[in-house]
C-alpha cells in the first residue's frame, strides 16, 4: 500500500472541525472566536480536496478556491466590525458585547 | 557507502543542501563587504580597509562582535514570539533560495544524476512566492513582540509596505508567466533561449521592460531596502521592528535581510534575463573559456596586488590565493567541467549585477516618506502592473492563439 | 509504514496540535500563530493529496494575507491575555468531556459513513490535477461563480473601509 486512505484525511477534517466548533463555544476573545472560524472552514476545505482526489474530479478544488476566497472576505469584514466594537465598548471579550439581550 | 547506495537520492539532496548553504552564508557575509565597498567609492571614500587587506576580513569582525555582544531581553516582551521572529525571517529568506536552478540539465555526483536545483518542482514560481508572502510575520512579529513603542510603529509599518508591494510584485511577474506558459523555472528560462534578428537574446526584459521595471521596484520595497528603507533607517524611528534586538538575533535579521536580496535577484536573472542562458551567440565557441579567462585574469590581478602592494602576511597569502584562482581557471578548461560552468557562471554574474544595481540605489536616491511609499505602491505601481498583464494577455492572444 | 503515510500522520500530528495550541493558549497572538501552523501543515496535506496549486493558494492568501490581517488587528487593538468568564465555572466540568467527544463522533462518522467513496481507497501522493486542467475548468464551467466572488471582493472591500473608520 504505497497510498493514504481517503477515511484518514476525513477524520483528520471531522477532527480539526470539531475543535474549531470546541474554540468557538469556549473562547471569550472577539478575535479568536474569528479565528475559530477560519479553522472550521479549513476543515471543510480539507474534506473538499479529499474527495476531489477520491472521485478524480476537479469540482472540489474549485470549491475549495471559493471557499478560499469568501473566507478572505469574512475575515476582512468581520474584523473590521470587531475594530468598531473594540473602539465602542472598550473591551474584546464577547461578554461585554450582550445589549441586545433581553 | 552501502547507506549511499541505498539511499541515492537521500544524500545527494543532503549534499546539495550542504553545499547551498556554505556558498549563501558566505556570499551573505561579502555581500555585506561588497555593500560597503561600492557605496564608500561612490562617496569618494575607501570603505572597509585595516581589517585585514582591503577590509576583506570585515565580514569575520563583524560576525565575531555580533558573536559576543551581550544579548539583552527587553523586559515584558513576548519570550517565545520575541525568538521566533528572527528565526522565522531568516530560515524563510533561506528557504527560498531552494527552488532556484542554478545551471541546465543534470550533474553526478556520488553517482546520482541530479539537477542543479534543490527542488525542482513544477509550480516553482508560485512556491517561491508562498514562502517570500509568510516572510511578513518575521517582521510583524519582531515589532509586536519587543513591547516597545517605536518597535511596534516601525513593525506595523514596516509590514504594511510588504503586504502593499507584494500584490505589484506578483502581478508584474504574470507577464511573464503569459509568455512562458508555465510555472517551472526550467521552462520559463526555456522560453527565453534564441535570438531575434540573429543576434538579440529572446530574453523576457526586453518584450516585458515594464514588467522588471516594476518587478524589481517593487523586489527593493519588499526587501525593506533604500529607497524604501524607511522602518528601519538611522535617521528614522531608532531602527525601526529590530530596535530592541541585539548580538545574534540582530544578526539573524540582517542575513535575513541580505539572503531575501540575493533571492530576488535571482528571481529576476531568472524571469527576465534569461537565466543560465548565455548573451552571445552559441557560434561563438570561445565562450566556453569565458570563465576561465575571468579566474585565471582574476587571480593575476590578485597576485600582482599581494606582491606589489600590500604588507605583513598579505604578502603571502595573496599570492597563494591568486594561484589557487589560476588554478580553478584552468580547472575550467577540462572537458568535464567546462560544460557544466557555463550556466551557474552566468547565472551568477547576472545575480552579481543586480545585486550591485541595488547596492547602486541604496547610495544614490533618497529615502522615501511612508505616506509617499505608500501613495507610490498603490497608486502607481499596482495599476502599472496590471496595464501591463493585461495588455500582455492581449498580445499572447493575438499573436498565439 | 511507508513515506506517504508517515508524512500524513507528521502533518496531522502538527496540524492537529495547532488546533488544540489555538484553544488553549492565552494570548490571542498565539492563538493566531498556531492557526497559520494549522494551514501551513494543511497545505503540506494538500501536497500529499495531489493538489500543488491548492497548497500555493493556501499558504499565499490564507497563511500569507489573511492571518497577517488577524496578527495586525491584533497588534493594532493590543488584545492581552484571554480573560477567564464571569458566567458559570460548571460550563468547564461539562463542557469539556462533551468537546472531546464531540470531535471524536465527528471524526468517525465523517472518516466512515461516506457511502460516495469506499472508504479504505488509498490515493498516492502523486500530482494528480494540473494547473492548466484546472484553470481552463475554473474559466469554462465555472465562469460565473468567479466574476461573482470577484464582485464578493469589491463589496467587502468597500465594507470595510466604511466599517473601519473613525467617526470623523
Amino acid at each position: 500500500m504505497n497510498g493514504v486512505p481517503i477515511s484518514y484525511y476525513l477524520a483528520l477534517s471531522g477532527i480539526l472541525f470539531g475543535l474549531g466548533v470546541v474554540a468557538f463555544v469556549f473562547k471569550r476573545n472577539i478575535i479568536t472566536i474569528l479565528m475559530s472560524i477560519e479553522l472550521m472552514l479549513n476543515a471543510v476545505n480539507l474534506a473538499f480536496v479529499a474527495f476531489s482526489r477520491a472521485l478524480g474530479q476537479f469540482d472540489g478544488l474549485i470549491f475549495v478556491l471559493f471557499v478560499i476566497v469568501v473566507a478572505a472576505a469574512e475575515a476582512v469584514v468581520g474584523l473590521a466590525i470587531v475594530l468598531q466594537v473594540a473602539r465602542n465598548r472598550r473591551s474584546l471579550n464577547i461578554e461585554d458585547v450582550d445589549q441586545m439581550k433581553s | 557507502m552501502e547507506f549511499v547506495s541505498q539511499h541515492p537520492i537521500l544524500v545527494v539532496s543532503v549534499v546539495k543542501i550542504v553545499v547551498l548553504l556554505f556558498v549563501t552564508l558566505t556570499t551573505l557575509a561579502y555581500l555585506t563587504w561588497f555593500e560597503r565597498k561600492v557605496i564608500a567609492h561612490i562617496q569618494s571614500r575607501l570603505g572597509p580597509f585595516y581589517t585585514g587587506p582591503h577590509g576583506l576580513l570585515q565580514p569575520l569582525a563583524d560576525g565575531l562582535k555580533f558573536m559576543f555582544k551581550e544579548d539583552l531581553t527587553r523586559p515584558g516582551s513576548d519570550r517565545f514570539v520575541y525568538i521566533l521572529a528572527p528565526i522565522l525571517s531568516f530560515s524563510l529568506a533561506i528557504t527560498a533560495l531552494a527552488l532556484i536552478p542554478f545551471g541546465p540539465g543534470t550533474i553526478r555526483i556520488f553517482g546520482q544524476e541530479t539537477s542543479l536545483a534543490i527542488a525542482p518542482v513544477n509550480l516553482g514560481l508560485l512556491f517561491l512566492f508562498a514562502v517570500t508572502s509568510v516572510e511578513v510575520y518575521g517582521v510583524a512579529l519582531a515589532g509586536w513582540s519587543s513591547n516597545s513603542k517605536y518597535s511596534l510603529l516601525g513593525g506595523l509599518r514596516s509590514s504594511a509596505q510588504m503586504i502593499s508591494y507584494e500584490v505589484a510584485l506578483t502581478l508584474s511577474v504574470v507577464g511573464v508567466l503569459l509568455m512562458a506558459g508555465s510555472f517551472d523555472f526550467n521552462s520559463i528560462i526555456g522560453s527565453q533561449s534564441g535570438r531575434w534578428l540573429g543576434f538579440v537574446p529572446r530574453w523576457n526584459v526586453f518584450p516585458q521592460i515594464v514588467g522588471f521595471l516594476c518587478y524589481f521596484t517593487a523586489a527593493i520595497a519588499e526587501t525593506n531596502r533604500a529607497p524604501f528603507d524607511l522602518a528601519e533607517a538611522e535617521s528614522e524611528l531608532v531602527a525601526g521592528f529590530h530596535t530592541e534586538y541585539s548580538s545574534f538575533k540582530f544578526a539573524m535579521f540582517f542575513m535575513a535581510e541580505y539572503a531575501s536580496m540575493i533571492v530576488v535577484s535571482c528571481l529576476a536573472a531568472i524571469l527576465f534575463f534569461g537565466g543560465w542562458l548565455s548573451p552571445l551567440p552559441h557560434s561563438w565557441a570561445w565562450q566556453l573559456y569565458i570563465p576561465s579567462a575571468i579566474l585565471v585574469l582574476g587571480g593575476l590581478g590578485v597576485i600582482v596586488d599581494g606582491l606589489w602592494k600590500l604588507r605583513g602576511v598579505a604578502r603571502l597569502v595573496f599570492p597563494v590565493l591568486g594561484l589557487v584562482m589560476i588554478a580553478a581557471g584552468a580547472l575550467c578548461t577540462r572537458p568535464g567541467v567546462i560544460g557544466v560552468v557555463q550556466g551557474p557562471f552566468w547565472f551568477l554574474l547576472k545575480v552579481f549585477l543586480a545585486l550591485f544595481f541595488y547596492v547602486w540605489t541604496r547610495s544614490t536616491l533618497p529615502r522615501f516618506r511612508y505616506d509617499q511609499l505608500m501613495d507610490f505602491g498603490w497608486k502607481l505601481l499596482l495599476p502599472v502592473s496590471l496595464a501591463n498583464l493585461v495588455i500582455t494577455a492581449v498580445v499572447v492572444l493575438v499573436v498565439h492563439p | 509504514m511507508t513515506l506517504p503515510v508517515l508524512l500524513f500522520f507528521i502533518f496531522a500530528g502538527v496540524a492537529v496540535g495547532g488546533a488544540l495550541a489555538l484553544i488553549l493558549a492565552r494570548e490571542p497572538i498565539h492563538s493566531a500563530l498556531a492557526l497559520v501552523l494549522v494551514m501551513v501543515s494543511l497545505a503540506v496535506i494538500y501536497l500529499l493529496l495531489g493538489a500543488a496549486f491548492i497548497a500555493a493558494v493556501q499558504i499565499i492568501v490564507y497563511a500569507g494575507a489573511i492571518m497577517v490581517l488577524f496578527v495586525f488587528v491584533i497588534m493594532l487593538l493590543n488584545a492581552g491575555e484571554e480573560q477567564r468568564t464571569q458566567r458559570s465555572r460548571m460550563a468547564r466540568w461539562i463542557g469539556v468531556p462533551l468537546a472531546v467527544f464531540l470531535t471524536a463522533d465527528l471524526a468517525w462518522w465523517v472518516a466512515r459513513g461516506v457511502k460516495v467513496v469506499p472508504a479504505a481507497a488509498a490515493v498516492s501522493a502523486t500530482e494528480a490535477f494540473s494547473t492548466r486542467d484546472f484553470s481552463l475548468y475554473l474559466f469554462r464551467a465555472y465562469l460565473f461563480p468567479f466574476e461573482i466572488t470577484s464582485i464578493l471582493i469589491l463589496i467587502a472591500l468597500l465594507g470595510a473601509v466604511v466599517l473601519a473608520r473613525r467617526d470623523s
